[in-house]
């Protein structure tokens, strides 16, 4: 039983809040707001990085930690907890946070539009995803999952281009939706005679606990609502395509977030509740997981070579991409041997790896379109000989994004296929040519944006500011890190999914 | 005895020069800085020495095994990073390390005053790195990782001119399509990850090279863990990629466009990094293809194949790198036929000589548009009084391809074709013949377009060069901002520093064949047919065989037919071009369609490019998928949306406010259900 009451989680999840409570009331003036904001994203940057360096990843460790444990609601009879705690696998998702957060703040410094609420929303948004990664108790998640909602619609709504309250709706329906089939689950599991717990530490170790015997919703049911709220974050193909349009049209900042993180949580449901709830289940429908992740990849990446608006080509790529994390997930399903935890490592490395680099490629575009005033690429060309940073961080970005070995997605799509082929080779095979599809959207992109002859129109372009180039920089620096010493992330998201696989490999019977 | 971190700086070195460009020189420095070049030149001249110093070692049968590092260890899936040095490693490491150094000291001088000097250092020395790093990888994912790293350094320096449009098309043609034959190498990486547990039962690593070469040997003590049909697509698998590293036949496409890189580049990608990557990957695997007579067969026709394939394209090329291209082809094709016959030795044997005279042949494609300014053949004539040291560097090169006794080219085309006319039984004897007629013929080819490269660009009259070129074409400055020309043309001699360079080069594609040793015994300082025992008891001792393999025999009939077949191709062409009335003139061009067949490259690119990506790929797949997300996926959503947004409207005609209207409404609902109940 996880207890105690340690106090790091509770100041990196709700810090961003308080920061955005003290924004609203005492801080006045948009210079102050901005240095504010870059602050305390800087300081819970630092708690964050706190939480993954701190964490103990020595084989006799717990595998919960930091917890921070009380009765909530005590008097209601709901045995709800308020639980904030990490395992292995989600204080990297954690730090990611943190350091995505910390971009985002950076790359609105130039946002003009009422100000202060702006970075209002920027925090509260960072609280709640902080929170998604680390309640541990069902109602808290749920709670943290919803609160989410409204800072990401106002962004993109008031903040946004385009057909912005369009997708901004688009976005919210899309995603209320998949809570609802999610809350569903939620209550079933908890009316359950038997279960009577929302604490998410127990249903993930003790596997028993939900059998086949006295669910008011039958196993496969229950797994398919969890499916579909995860799914539709994902988002995985058919439901993606809230996404393009949300990512079109948000600020840079809200797109940061949102495929840097928001995407994140959909992965990281499907491992901690979908594989670690419902192991039996998994191993059933792995092979669903696994064809909806090929089509995912090859679709998304088909759709990607269409598409003519930056913002809209990278969030196609990332559909394709997210999709290799059900592929990963899907190394679950293996015919003989033990399962190891190589494809799960990969489904998770993938987020993390993910994040940073469509944040990197999306902070980049920002900058092209807060320079050029324009993302259409046939309009775009010759831009790396007047903005050389940003094509280099540009470049960077697109390399890892199509698998560069030295470069962080390598590694977590060379896991996600060692894992996958093992269970599904042909299936996994087919996933493989998307390595070819991502280098041809990639560096197509490239060379029509970047490369080619300079526009004269272009020609008094500045390239990215001290400002600008840092949260490039803290990408790039990440992106190169990761991809020379993965076992910085994959021995930390070893230690979390090592126990499940443990609970995988005792209830899948071959 | 050379110990692992001389090893290991082997590749450091050049790496290290790459991030002090990168990070340093480049920020801080004037970019047109020379330090970058000297960094890079002084991290090289350092590997080099080191290079030979393992290769000394090696041959002074020192045990070379090291412990590996361990890089990754997820799961059952443990990745190390090692180094595997045995002959072939040691021969590859001097062969990289002195032509990209030759290249290093000619771009001194060739990318003088480039805007962009400090990052054309950066990345040459991250691509000879990258070419390093696989040549010494022990592991097959750490090979790999610097397969791919070699990909994009090539990319990063064929688009190094990045504001031609021509250029950045390049570069991504050159990665796109090596990344399609990558597939099949990744794919036979996850293959050999499936049989982990078996290769763990018995002791090996399935990620380890030299254990995936004992789990093919049928009678190892392993029990032949890869054998029948799932070793021949192991090896095709690999195969695939070097078939895109390589440009053999169909993948060949990127290489003759990959000229738009800066010169010294393709010298470097032809000669000794990037193309030579993929034949070193099938001499790698060697022991797992010779298990399979269908992956040899394969690997011998495909070579075979593009041997007279890109030589036949070769000879109507009027872009002398273009040329040269397809040369490189063609002589890829012979070490892969090589290979794919069982010719082990003799194919890395001629990787050797040809990195010499190939890399010499670019540098002189170099220097002579130093002159012109142009790279159309129909333009230049007459350069040999211009520039008599370039011509004689050239014309021994070119000789030395073509095959001509007693040049370094001979000897190793030699070794091939004696090899396939003898035959070594790894597969069947058709395959032998036929690979053995293409190769003779390509001897008549080679020796055709070489002689015609050579009379079209240093015989005859000049015929003016760029200056001449743009007015025919009607422009008045060049197209890009920075073409190769150097400012036009200015007839004359290169600088020292590329020409130092090629004279080592042009030494070099002389002597070399000094290494096999066709005839005489010990006492001219190496034992005889030296490389080819050297390399051929590498591989003997990685399958586990002691003493010395057979070396093939000098054979003065076969050297009488390859110098007959390489006399009658320069006999033909100096019939054909030094007749010719008018120089501007290509007398091949009578040969009506079947020049224009082979000069429209066989409609291959057409075929690519148009039919396969732009049109059936890009129109048609993926533009009806596209048609389909938005209208029939997205279409669903907003149709959803609608329905949502309606019904409220439509229900709500039916709140009239009326307690009459709802009371008709209750009383005809229950009276439904208790007709509803009494069916029931």
């Amino acid at each position: 039983m996880v207890e105690g009451y340690n106090g790091l989680l509770t100041a990196t999840v709700f810090l961003p809040a308080a920061g955005a409570l003290v924004l609203l009331l005492l801080v006045k003036g948009d210079k102050n707001v901005r240095n504010f904001a870059v602050l305390i994203g800087l300081a819970d940057l630092v708690l964050s990085l706190a939480v993954f360096a701190l964490f103990d990843r020595s084989a006799g460790a717990d595998r919960f930690q930091f917890v921070d444990r009380f009765a909530w609601i005590p008097d209601s009879g709901l045995n709800a907890a308020f639980l904030l705690t990490v395992d292995g696998l989600s204080a990297p998702l954690v730090a990611l946070t943190g350091l995505l957060g910390m971009c985002a703040i950076l790359a609105s410094w130039h946002v003009g539009l009422r100000v202060k609420e702006f970075f209002v929303w920027l925090l509260v948004l960072q609280t709640a995803v902080m929170g998604v990664f680390t309640a541990m108790d069902l109602l808290l998640f749920f709670l943290f999952w919803e609160l989410e909602l409204v800072p990401m619609f106002m962004l993109i709504s008031v903040w946004g281009s385009g057909r912005k309250e369009y997708s901004a709706m688009k976005f919210l329906i899309f995603t209320i939706l998949g809570s609802a089939f999610m809350l569903v689950a939620i209550v079933a599991v908890y009316l359950t005679p038997g279960v009577g717990t929302f604490n998410m530490v127990e249903l993930s170790t003790k596997a028993t606990i939900l059998t086949s015997a006295g669910l008011l919703i039958p196993l496969p049911g229950l797994f398919w609502l969890f499916f579909a709220g995860f799914a539709i974050k994902l988002p995985t193909w058919p439901v993606h395509t809230w996404l393009p349009d949300a990512h079109t049209d948000a600020p840079t900042a809200a797109s940061v977030m949102l495929a840097g993180v928001l995407l994140k949580m959909g992965g990281y449901g499907l491992l901690r509740i979908n594989v670690g709830m419902f192991p039996t289940q998994t191993d059933r429908f792995a092979w669903v997981l696994v064809a909806l992740g090929v089509v995912s990849v090859l679709y998304g990446a088909v759709i990607t070579m269409r598409q003519t608006d930056l913002k809209r080509l990278i969030a196609y790529s990332s559909v394709s991409h997210m999709g290799l994390v059900l592929v990963g997930i899907g190394s679950v399903g293996i015919s003989q041997g033990a399962l190891t935890v190589t494809g799960l490592s990969g489904a998770a490395m993938q987020l993390f790896t993910h994040g940073t680099i469509t944040g990197l490629l999306f902070l980049a575009v920002g900058l092209v379109y807060e320079k050029t005033h324009t993302r259409y690429i046939p309009d775009l060309g010759g831009l790396a000989g007047r903005m050389p940073v940003v094509a280099v961080a540009m470049l960077i970005a697109g390399l890892a994004s199509l698998g560069l070995p030295g470069l962080s997605g390598f590694v977590s799509e060379l896991l996600v296929f060692l894992g996958a082929y093992q269970a599904y080779d042909w299936p996994t095979a087919l996933a493989v040519l998307g390595i070819v599809l991502a280098a041809g959207y990639i560096l197509w992109m490239m060379e029509r944006t970047f490369f080619g002859v300079r526009r004269e129109r272009f020609a008094d372009l500045t390239d990215a500011s001290l400002v600008e180039a840092a949260p490039l920089a803290l990408m790039v620096v990440t992106i190169i890190g990761i991809g020379i010493w993965p076992s910085l992330l994959t021995d930390v998201f070893d230690s979390g999914l090592a126990p499940m696989v443990d609970v995988l490999n005792g209830v899948i019977n071959r | 005895m050379v110990s692992q971190a001389v090893i290991w700086s082997i590749f450091l070195l050049p790496l290290g020069s790459f991030a002090l460009i990168a990070l340093v020189i480049r920020p801080f420095f004037n970019r047109y800085s020379l330090i970058a070049g000297y960094a890079t030149i002084a991290a090289l001249g350092t590997a080099l020495g080191f290079s030979i110093w393992t290769l000394r070692s090696v041959a002074q049968g020192h045990d070379l095994r090291f412990v590996p590092l361990e890089w990754l260890e997820v799961g059952s899936a443990t990745i190390d990073m090692g180094l595997l040095v045995d002959p072939l490693t040691a021969v590859m490491l001097v062969v990289v390390t002195s032509v990209s150094l030759l290249v290093q000291i000619y771009s001194l001088g060739y990318m003088k005053g480039d805007p962009s000097f400090a990052r054309y250092y950066a990345y040459m020395s991250l691509f000879t790195a990258a070419m390093l790093g696989l040549v010494l990888a022990s592991n097959i994912i750490q090979l790999y990782v610097f397969w791919e790293l070699v990909g994009v350094s090539s990319y990063l320096l064929i688009g190094f001119w990045h504001e031609r449009p021509s250029a950045a098309a390049a570069a991504k043609k050159a990665f796109i399509i090596t990344r399609i034959g990558d597939v099949g190498f990744l794919i036979a990486i996850l293959y050999l990850f499936t049989q982990a547990d078996n290769f763990a039962a018995a002791g090996l690593n399935a990620f380890h090279i030299p254990d995936i070469w004992q789990a093919a040997q049928p009678e190892a003590a392993a029990g032949a863990l890869l054998g029948g049909a799932v070793l021949t697509w192991l090896a095709l698998g690999i195969f695939a990629g070097a078939v895109g590293k390589s440009g053999q036949f169909p993948l060949h496409a990127w290489l003759p466009d990959a000229m738009e890189g800066p010169t010294p580049v393709s010298a470097l990608i032809h000669a000794a990094t990037m193309v030579a990557a993929g034949v070193f990957l099938v001499a790698r695997f060697f022991p797992v293809f010779q298990h399979s007579i269908d992956a040899m067969t394969v690997v011998a026709l495909v070579g075979a194949f593009t041997a007279i394939f890109a030589a036949s394209m070769g000879l109507v090329m009027n872009d002398i790198k273009r040329v040269m291209a397809y040369s490189t082809i063609s002589q890829l094709g012979y070490m892969m036929a090589a290979l794919g016959l069982g010719l082990y030795a003799p194919a890395i044997f001629h990787l050797v000589t040809h990195a010499a005279f190939k890399a010499l042949l670019f540098m002189g494609a170099g220097s002579v548009n130093h002159a012109t300014g142009t790279f159309d053949m129909r333009y230049m004539g007459g350069l040999r009084k211009h520039m008599p040291v370039t011509y004689v560097l050239v014309l021994v090169a070119g000789l030395s391809l073509v095959g001509i006794i007693p040049l370094a080219g001979f000897w190793s085309k030699d070794e091939i074709l004696l090899g396939a006319w003898d035959g070594t039984g790894l597969v069947d004897t058709w395959v032998n013949k036929i690979t053995f007629a293409a190769l003779i013929a390509g001897v008549v080819a080679t020796a055709f377009y070489t002689i015609r490269m050579i009379i079209m660009t240093f015989h005859g009259e000049f015929r003016g060069g760029i200056e001449k070129e743009l007015e025919d074409k009607g422009e008045t400055a060049p197209a890009g901002a920075s073409h190769d020309a150097h400012g036009g043309v200015h007839l004359g001699e290169s600088p020292f520093s590329m020409v130092l360079p090629m004279a080592v080069l042009g030494i070099a594609a002389v002597v070399l064949g000094y290494l096999g040793n066709p005839q005489w015994d010990e006492e001219i300082g190496i034992p005889k047919h030296w490389i080819t025992g050297f390399l051929g008891d590498g591989l003997g001792k990685a399958l586990g065989q002691a003493g010395h393999v057979a070396t093939l025999e000098f054979s003065w009939p076969m050297a009488a037919v390859s110098t007959a077949a390489a006399l009658s191709g320069i006999g033909l062409a100096l019939f054909v071009y030094l007749r010719r009335r008018d120089q501007a003139v290509d007398p091949l061009e009578q040969a009506g369609r079947l020049h224009t067949l082979a000069a429209q490259k066989y409609y291959i690119d057409t075929l690519y490019e148009d039919v396969a990506v732009r049109k059936s790929f890009f129109r048609i797949i993926a533009g009806t998928l596209d048609w389909v997300d938005r209208n029939l996926v997205d279409g669903t959503v907003d149709l959803i949306g609608w329905f949502f947004r309606n019904i409220g409207t439509a229900l709500g005609k039916f709140q009239t406010g009326q307690v009459q209207a709802y009371a008709t409404g209750i009383t005809f609902g229950i009276l439904a259900i208790i007709l509803a109940l009494l069916l029931a």
